[in-house]
């Protein structure tokens, strides 16, 4: 006779199981409801609506989280081995159409609904008076460039990176001569900001959390993104790599600054003249 | 040999020691051989992690096999062996190649795999490229820092940028090459077998969901290995010959002007990557699948429900998993008009991912399960599957992705869902077919006591680190505190770090109920499960040529169980319909 070991204690087992997956759902539940451990508040509109897509996510996956994880529970504890026969069946088109159904349009959908953060910092054009402000990665640091007042970068080259001059700007170009060069990233709150990423080594990873944008920046590309920070939120967030750039990537830090436009100035101001 | 030779070929078994068990052509050996190649791994992965975990939360502490003081190039040493080991040498071996070589020809009633010196030369392929990986540890700058991934130019330029980045990452290539090449000799073999050995009566739709899984997942690995052995190719030849594929002009790397580099690009190198980098998270997982939808049948002692839609959902998810593979580069400079694209397919890959979940569920419906250990992994399979599963749901919006890249949440969510599901999907298929593999059934007690600890293990190391990556905090940091916001979160590190030392520790209960059984386990009989598929026909463990000589003959799907009017729960595939027992005892 066939060993059936499996069945001897089922009551036992499908009984932990079942009250293992529910704890299990609670508890993760609880920790996200109550958010012990959670994104720090948006400082714009646009974190605001990615904080949104996050919570019409989490709505639809959490459903469906609890539904299968309880269903699991239910059908190990409610289906355990009685010394009967299983009901012999199998297959159902239409119940496979409702939920094959039912997923594209709750998955895709919400896709679709994601798509409008993306649009507005990828392919809104920010306005033409943005300021414009150059980021580049080394390893293990951020260098944070100002036009100066003609409002135009000057020319850089690799053999003119140095200790002194490490954007590596070209000594000979007017234009670079009014140039700012900064290791800390000060902007302005309320206006619009363009940020021109580069790299001059590996692959860095620009991430603030509280404007809720990461971007790398590439050697050999030149990647745009652009924010503005919300008038009240004047204050210091932090910048941090997030691509493995080396043996220094965790320390490559560095602070982005938000001050009202005339603090900004005078930034701005004592940072050229050091 | 003859196309559809079958199980009717004969060929003689091998004598001595050297042929029968080290150069051996039989399927079953080889299998057996990568099964245990992946066993050494993913202990030696194990024991990076916790090397890992130390380094995080006590960070002074001097790490064991390094010299001098703990450095931030030892943790992403560590962390890059660990990635590269885990998803090559115990991710694809075991599922496919392990299970998939000894089980394969059995379940489709063949003596043996279509190529058998192609499968040995396959196996020591890989082995090759195993000792290659270990040996980047032991070679001048130790091993690479550049993650798995080994994104350029940090993995391009040699030493200069960075520990670790000279001769270690050549040989990181140089073994990732070699196993590229091993798995193409593995695909091809195991499409062939599937398409030319299958016994008489075998229709593709009768095959058991297995055997699907392994012929799909060749599929994949034979369109995606090929991309990464080209990959890899051009990557040693920028880091030896002087090429710039990957590597872009005017970079200045520690001061020094790269000037002998010009022109090429670091994204090609990403495209390339996860163009095979995300199939091959599904050549990690398919398999479980395929174990997982057969454990639950024959445990629930029920047929599959939705048997085709199975067979059409892991089909789906393979064509879909070739057209999803931006969905890792949505911050990386890629055009931004590819991320809604990529983004809407990415999630339609949920759908296919939900049909086989509600089948799991539809399957154990109205069942009698018996919980023996398989069956409790294919259970740990399936709520591992789905709590991983859709925390990809949140990664595949480019928008939420803005935040979510490159955070803890990254790790958490591929850890669950092709990680430590894929490995559940192992250890059902080790309770599953050891019996037949060696004639000893392994302890149940030790089994469910090995579950009990692993499957919370699992979850308790793994959810914290969606907190963590909720909070923001970067992965990849060989230092957690790194970044103001970050110290607040240590004790969910600590936390982590604790609930990994018990799970791993708890693997070697696996390690001994392995050791134990084979010598002392229960004497298993020829089908000591009661189930229908052809490799409990024969004796356990299996002689050399598998079926003696016969070509099996198949009457039916895999999954007949539970069938009224029957003695017995089960019809075997290969028993004639006039030769069932039914109920009256005629």
């Amino acid at each position: 006779m066939a060993d059936r070991s499996g069945e001897r204690g089922s009551a036992a087992t499908a009984a932990t199981l079942a009250v293992f997956l529910t704890v299990f759902v609670g508890i993760t539940l609880y920790y996200f409801i109550t958010k012990k451990w959670w994104y720090p508040p948006p400082i714009n509109d646009f974190g605001r609506e990615i904080d949104a897509q996050f919570s019409r996510t989490f709505l639809i996956t959490g459903i469906t989280f609890v539904a299968s994880q309880l269903g699991l529970a239910w059908v190990v504890w409610r289906y355990r081995a009685n010394g009967g026969r299983a009901k012999h069946f199998e297959g159902n088109n239409r119940f496979e159409a409702v939920w094959t159904t039912a997923t594209i349009v709750l998955f895709v959908g919400l896709g679709i609904f994601g798509r409008q953060a993306w649009a507005q910092l990828h392919f809104n054009q920010p306005p033409a008076d943005a300021m414009v402000i150059e980021v580049t990665g080394k390893q293990f640091n951020w260098i944070f460039r100002y036009p100066g007042a003609d409002g135009e970068f000057g020319r850089t080259a690799p053999n003119f990176v140095d200790e002194t001059n490490p954007a590596g700007i070209d000594p000979k170009d007017a234009k670079g001569q009014d140039d700012v060069v900064t290791l800390t990233l000060g902007v302005p709150v309320g206006r619009e900001i363009k940020l021109i990423e580069k790299s001059q080594d590996v692959t860095h990873g620009f991430f603030v959390r509280e404007l809720r944008l990461k971007q790398d920046a590439l050697p050999g590309m030149v990647i745009p993104v652009h924010f503005h920070i919300d008038p009240d939120k004047v204050g210091e967030y932090e910048i941090a790599c997030t691509q493995l750039c080396g043996s220094g990537h965790h320390r490559m830090r560095a602070t982005l600054k938000a001050m009202t436009e005339a603090d900004f100035e005078k930034w701005l101001a004592n940072e050229k003249a050091q | 040999m003859g196309a559809h030779a079958g199980a009717g070929h004969v060929h003689a078994p091998p004598q001595g020691f050297l042929w029968k068990y080290i150069f051996s052509k039989d399927h079953k050996v080889i299998g057996i051989q990568y099964y245990l190649l992946a066993l050494v791994a993913v202990f030696t992965g194990m024991a990076l992690s916790v090397l890992m975990r130390i380094h995080l939360v006590w960070p002074t502490v001097k790490l064991p096999f390094f010299s001098g003081d703990p450095t931030p190039e030892q943790y992403l040493a560590l962390m890059t062996m660990h990635g590269t080991i885990m998803v090559f040498m115990v991710l694809t071996t075991a599922p496919q190649s392990g299970f998939g070589n000894y089980f394969l020809p059995i379940q489709i009633g063949a003596a043996d795999m279509a190529f058998p010196t192609l499968n040995m030369m396959s196996f020591w392929t890989t082995f090759i490229s195993f000792v290659c990986l270990i040996a980047a540890f032991f070679v001048e700058g130790g091993a690479p820092i550049s993650g798995w991934t080994a994104y350029s130019p940090l993995s391009t330029l040699g030493s200069i940028s960075g520990p670790g980045e000279g001769l270690g990452q050549t040989m990181w290539v140089i073994s990732i090459a070699f196993f590229c090449a091993a798995s193409l000799m593995g695909a091809i073999n195991f499409i062939t077998t599937v398409i030319d050995l299958r016994a008489r009566g075998l229709t593709m739709m009768r095959l058991p969901l297995t055997v699907w899984a392994w012929f799909i997942t060749a599929i994949l690995s034979l369109l995606a290995f090929g991309v990464l052995l080209s990959a890899g190719i051009l990557m040693l030849l920028d880091r030896l010959a002087g090429t710039s594929f990957f590597i872009p002009g005017g970079l200045v790397v520690s001061g020094v002007v790269q000037s002998q580099h010009t022109g090429g690009s670091p994204l090609l190198w990403q495209h390339l990557f996860w163009f095979f980098g995300h199939p091959e998270v599904y050549i990690a997982i398919v398999p479980g699948m395929g174990v997982a939808s057969h454990t639950l049948s024959l445990f629930a002692r029920k047929p599959v429900f939705g048997y085709r839609a199975m067979v059409y959902a892991m089909s789906a998810i393979g064509i879909l998993g070739f057209m999803v593979w931006g969905h890792h580069m949505f911050v990386s400079g890629m055009s931004p008009y590819t991320g809604f694209a990529f983004s809407l397919m990415t999630m339609a890959i949920g759908v296919p991912s939900a049909i086989k979940t509600f089948n799991w569920l539809g399957t154990l419906w109205g069942g009698q399960i018996r919980f023996t250990s398989a069956m409790l992994y294919a259970v740990g399979f399936v709520t591992l599957f789905v709590s991983g599963g859709l925390s990809g749901l949140f990664l595949a919006q480019p928008s939420v992705d803005l935040y979510l890249h490159n955070t803890y949440f990254v790790p958490a969510h591929f850890h669950l869902v092709m990680g430590v599901a894929a490995i559940f999907g192992m250890f059902t298929a080790t309770y599953l077919w050891f019996p037949k593999a060696t004639g000893r059934k392994l302890n149940e007690t030790l089994g469910k006591l090995h579950f009990w600890i692993t499957l919370p293990g699992t979850y308790a190391i793994f959810m914290p680190m969606h907190y963590l990556g909720l909070a923001g905090a970067p992965r990849r940091y060989a230092d957690a505190t790194a970044v103001q916001f970050l110290p607040p979160l240590q004790p969910i590190q600590h936390f982590i770090s604790i609930a990994a030392f018990v799970t791993i520790a708890a693997q070697l209960l696996f390690l001994i109920n392995l050791i134990w059984s084979l010598k002392f386990g229960e004497k298993a009989e020829t089908n000591p499960w009661e189930a229908t598929t052809l490799e409990w026909t024969i004796p356990s463990p299996p002689p050399f040529d598998n079926f003696a000589g016969h070509e099996p003959s198949v009457y039916r799907g895999p999954y007949e169980y539970g069938l009224p009017g029957y003695k017995e729960d089960y019809l075997p595939q290969s028993v004639e319909p006039g030769k069932l027992v039914t109920e009256a005892g005629d």
